[in-house]
């Protein structure tokens, strides 16, 4: 990986934000004083959080042996892997974008690849707490119907993604 | 919904503790470690987002959304869910109040499913992770997954 480079082009995107909303203050420009103030309010809420959710990824990472994660849920675990990871995905809480390094810790420790996918599809969509926020506001009728057609949307997903995934070089081994 | 999650994983914490301390710390250390080469990522996607929702207000997602109707109000849904990352507590309120406005129901299924499932804003995160071809291919799929379950959706409504 050629994580080198793009580590400063990150850096050096930030920086120009950075740049924007600083003369955006100086200037008095209302839309970049308003993108500050996102940041800042996004950022407080991330500051704690993110290490929390890192900190119990690599308590999990620890803990969780490799030959239980590829006998529940590897490749040989048919429908009852991919119960388990529905299941898994359900409960569990916190944005998307920590749903990208938790299911790279399950691919590392051997859950097959539909899995990992199905994991995502199921994480990013039909968690728990955000079912609730969904029956409060627009009825049960809408959360469970949607709840009902996504998650075959969500393994057909996954089976064009394993078949089209499977032969390619991806970049496992990063962690 | 953030509380929730600082007291579970202080649970986890607590009892990996009492199991074994040196274990425990090797975790943590090593989540940390794990978080550093996540860092640059997350904070480009904070960039993104603050953009987004700086030059985009909640007043015009509304607007754009109740626009159209039948397939092209549907077009317009992905199209703006899948550049969309709103926080689920007022991504929810807000679709309440289109569907108070006539809004239909696949146009917010439609919506809704595209801003959970395809990520423009958390493509970069994603790439880090598993690479850009699984990733695009994951997003076109979603998307296209995201149509499917929205004409169901409006189908049975």
């Amino acid at each position: 990986m050629n994580g080198e480079d793009r580590f400063n082009t990150d850096y050096f995107f930030a920086g120009l934000f950075g740049c924007f909303i600083l003369l955006s203050h100086l200037l008095g420009w209302s839309v970049g004083q308003k993108m500050g103030l996102n940041f800042y309010e996004f950022s407080l809420k991330m500051i704690v959080l993110v290490p929390v959710i890192f900190i119990y990824i690599g308590i999990l990472d620890v803990w969780v042996p490799k030959e239980l994660i590829q006998k529940h849920i590897g490749e040989e675990s048919g429908i009852k892997g991919v119960f388990y990871v529905v299941l898994l995905a359900f409960f569990q809480g916190g944005p998307l974008y920590v749903a990208f390094p938790l299911a790279h810790l399950l691919w590392k420790k051997g859950c097959s690849i539909r899995n990992v996918f199905v994991y995502i599809g199921t994480f990013s969509a039909l968690k728990v707490p955000m079912f609730m926020f969904e029956t409060s506001f627009l009825g049960w009728k809408f959360a469970l119907l949607r709840a009902a057609i996504s998650l075959p949307v969500f393994l057909l997903v996954a089976e064009v993604m394993t078949k089209s995934v499977r032969n390619r070089e991806l970049p496992l081994t990063k962690m | 919904m953030d509380t929730y999650i600082l007291i579970a994983v202080a649970l986890v914490v607590i009892i990996s503790a009492i199991a074994d301390r040196s274990k425990t710390w090797t975790g943590a250390k090593r989540g940390l470690a794990m978080l550093r080469s996540f860092l640059p990522k997350l904070l480009l996607l904070v960039v993104l987002v603050s953009i987004f929702l700086g030059v985009i207000s909640k007043g015009t997602l509304a607007h754009l959304l109740g626009q159209g109707s039948g397939l092209q109000g549907v077009l317009i849904a992905a199209g703006i869910g899948s550049v969309t990352f709103i926080p689920v507590p007022i991504a929810f309120p807000m679709a309440e109040m289109l569907l108070e406005d006539g809004v239909g129901y696949s146009v917010l299924a439609v919506f809704i499913t595209t801003m959970l499932m395809v990520g423009i804003v958390s493509f970069p995160v994603e790439r880090e992770y598993f690479g850009t071809y699984a990733t695009v291919l994951r997003n076109l799929l979603s998307f296209a997954g995201a149509l499917l379950v929205g004409t169901i959706m409006g189908v049975l409504l």
